[in-house]
């Protein structure tokens, strides 16, 4: 006996699209776990992230501590889910940095003719080239951890942008000469009121998908940054788990609990993500969905409330 | 990844039949190639002068570091106090463009500094050591898994929501979400240090002497299975999708209809027409990926402790060896635009419309 507004509600919000749900249903899970996780572990368990000795060195999940402790007795669950903060809030700025400059210099160089579009897609072009990763810990190294989890996620917002600002600038090309554009041009609309008008709401879900992306490559490069000891070991991210384990030869004593759950948990959000995207791409390209599960379904359109929140 | 491929107008070139092999020689006298050429030096020279401008852009002093660190471990001569200054700046090197210009006259000289790392040992030379280990091992383990995933790609996008694509797909998303060191953690855990099938890390035996004999060979083969493994089954995930994505968009073109009406056999159909036309963005899109391949490796070396220019990059990076670094993210960024160039070029023989088009 469901009331009539809340399934419109349901059909409205939940997508069809079973790859988008799971995606979403995961996303949002780590969310939950990043915003009330610290609070709600200290509460029923009794852990905190930074307490020394809450256990024995190196005791593998029992009732008390369900993913056991580290080698200083530290509790392996209260520091996953203080790190999932950390390192969605790391994705988060990183992945708004790098969206904001990809958007900024993809939409420019592909709009703009003459000499700046040149010099800009000649620029957008070299950073492409040059390998990200090695650029990253150059300037991590020589800022040594000052600034925390903030600059980590500055520094990999401004090597990121290349990938997202080629995708950008293609389809700005593509999309530049439509009638649409032209009318808005000819109509004598300044040059940024088209933009941002005419062209960036044409660019939304392309938008969107390329900040969920960087969302997950900030997060992955966090983790490695923090890995190579580039990063500021003394924050709790996923990233810091896996290189203290490391350092502290969690291997080499079989003490899995400690390094396996975050990279889990980087994994999963990389594949929430992928899902979403994927989900989106056959939503909106028939093609891609394969003749028998297209032919069976009626082709439906994504809500558009599914494209913004992705 | 497959945010890029969605931007990609659908290929819709027939089959070319001529020999591209002389299409491709007329190209290299023409313009095309005299424009990459171009664009990677000038690419190069982005690198260098980006080199050059970070320790002088960053805050805090890294010549100060550097030379703090050198006289902890001996005396420090003049002349060595000035080729610090020269890659790193710092008080009293004059004004910029004069320090740039000494700068690159080091480089030509090929004098990257002395690292600390290694105490007195010259960078060129620490980085020597370890080039050719990690051309070698990500060379392989590149080449391998491009073929492998670009197969499995062409498998999967042939017949898109069938059975093998419905698995490979969502299971190909998560491999590519993990990252590269964490595999490495979990093959050493499992491989070498539960079951004892490998070694737990080093590039060849302690005992053994380096050479071109069979032992060293078969030692370093042996060392290298479980990072070539790590990168291979990392790095073929976003082949797979990629090629997936592009293949299941060129499947109902009419041209690969047209072969399928003809009666060709299917295995002409896929590899002759569908495949042959969905891989050019593969080999277009080679800059991002190989770029992030690279990355991966050095993460993973580190984790093997493998001889090359990952584990050179953590030892510099721990003992706050600038100079070191800087050498290697030349060297690094020289090789992967060297790829790049050679991918780019490979593009130029397989795709004719980027020689028409110029």
């Amino acid at each position: 006996m469901r009331p009539d507004w809340l399934g419109a509600l349901c059909r409205i919000v939940w997508p069809r699209n079973r790859k988008v749900a799971v995606g979403l249903v995961i996303l949002l899970v780590l969310v939950a776990v990043a915003v009330v996780g610290p609070v709600l572990i200290s509460m029923l368990l009794g852990q905190h992230a930074g307490e020394l000795h809450a256990g024995g060195s190196l005791e593998p999940p029992s009732g008390r501590h369900w993913l056991g402790t580290t080698t200083a007795g530290e509790d392996v669950l209260a520091q996953l889910v203080t790190g999932t903060r950390t390192s969605l809030l790391v994705g988060l700025t990183g992945g708004a940095i790098s969206t904001g400059l990809a958007v900024l210099l993809g939409v420019i160089s592909g709009y703009s003719t003459g000499k700046t579009g040149a010099a800009l897609t000649a620029f957008v072009n070299i950073f492409l080239v040059i390998p990200g990763l090695p650029l990253l810990i150059i300037i991590a190294s020589y800022t040594q951890g000052r600034g925390g989890w903030i600059m980590v996620a500055v520094i990999i917002g401004l090597t990121s942008w290349p990938g997202g600002a080629r995708v950008k600038r293609a389809q700005t090309l593509s999309l530049r000469n439509r009638d649409f554009v032209q009318a808005a041009r000819y109509a004598g609309e300044s040059k940024v009121r088209t933009v941002l008008f005419e062209l960036v709401p044409h660019l939304a879900p392309l938008i969107a998908s390329t900040f969920l992306f960087a969302v997950v490559s900030s997060i992955a490069a966090e983790a490695g940054l923090t890995f190579i000891g580039a990063g500021n070991p003394t924050t709790i991210s996923w990233g810091t788990m896996i290189f203290w384990a490391q350092t502290q030869g969690a291997l080499l004593s079989g003490a899995w609990w400690w390094f396996v759950p975050p990279g889990l948990c980087i994994a999963l959000v990389g594949t929430a993500a992928g899902l979403i995207n994927f989900g989106v791409d056959e939503l909106s390209d028939p093609r891609l969905r394969g003749r028998r599960a297209g032919g069976r379904r009626k082709a439906r359109q994504v809500p558009a409330a599914v494209v913004e929140a992705a | 990844m497959a945010a890029q491929s969605k931007t990609a107008e659908p290929r819709t070139v027939a089959a070319p039949d001529q020999t591209p092999v002389r299409k491709g020689l007329r190209a290299v006298t023409g313009s095309v190639l005299a424009k990459r050429i171009g664009f990677y030096l000038v690419a190069g020279w982005a690198a260098i002068t980006l080199n050059f401008l970070l320790p002088r852009l960053m805050p805090g002093d890294p010549a100060s570091a550097v030379l703090l660190k050198m006289s902890e471990l001996g005396p420090v001569s003049p002349q060595r106090e000035a080729v610090i200054h020269r890659l790193f700046g710092g008080a009293n090197s004059g004004p910029l463009w004069g320090q740039y210009v000494a700068y690159l006259g080091g480089l030509f000289r090929g004098d990257f500094g002395l690292s600390i790392a290694f105490y007195p040992t010259p960078v060129t030379e620490v980085v020597r050591s370890g080039f050719w280990w990690t051309v070698i091992l990500v060379g392989t383990a590149t080449v391998i898994s491009f073929g492998i995933g670009t197969t499995l790609g062409v498998i999967a996008g042939w017949r898109p929501g069938r059975r093998f694509d419905s698995v490979a797909s969502p299971l190909s998303i998560f491999i590519h979400s993990v990252p590269y060191f964490w595999i490495a953690l979990i093959f050493v855990f499992v491989f070498a240090f539960k079951f004892g099938w490998l070694p737990l890390a080093g590039g060849a035996g302690r005992d053994v002497v380096p050479g071109f004999t069979a032992e060293f060979i078969g030692s370093a083969v042996q060392h290298a299975i479980l990072p070539a493994a790590t990168i291979v089954v990392t790095s073929i995930s976003g082949w797979l999708i990629h090629m997936r994505n592009m293949m299941a968009s060129v499947v109902n073109e009419d041209y690969v209809l047209l072969a399928q009406a003809k009666g060709l056999a299917p295995a002409r159909v896929i590899s002759g027409y569908a495949a042959r036309n969905a891989i050019l963005p593969s080999i277009s899109g080679f800059a991002v990926s190989i770029g992030m391949v690279v990355g991966g490796s050095l993460l993973t070396e580190m984790v093997f402790n493998y001889p090359g220019l990952g584990s050179l990059l953590n030892q510099a990076i721990l003992n706050l060896d600038y100079p070191l670094m800087q050498g290697l993210f030349l060297v690094i960024s020289m090789t992967v635009l060297v790829i790049n160039f050679i991918a780019d070029s490979v593009y130029v023989l397989l795709d004719p419309r980027t020689r028409e088009v110029s």
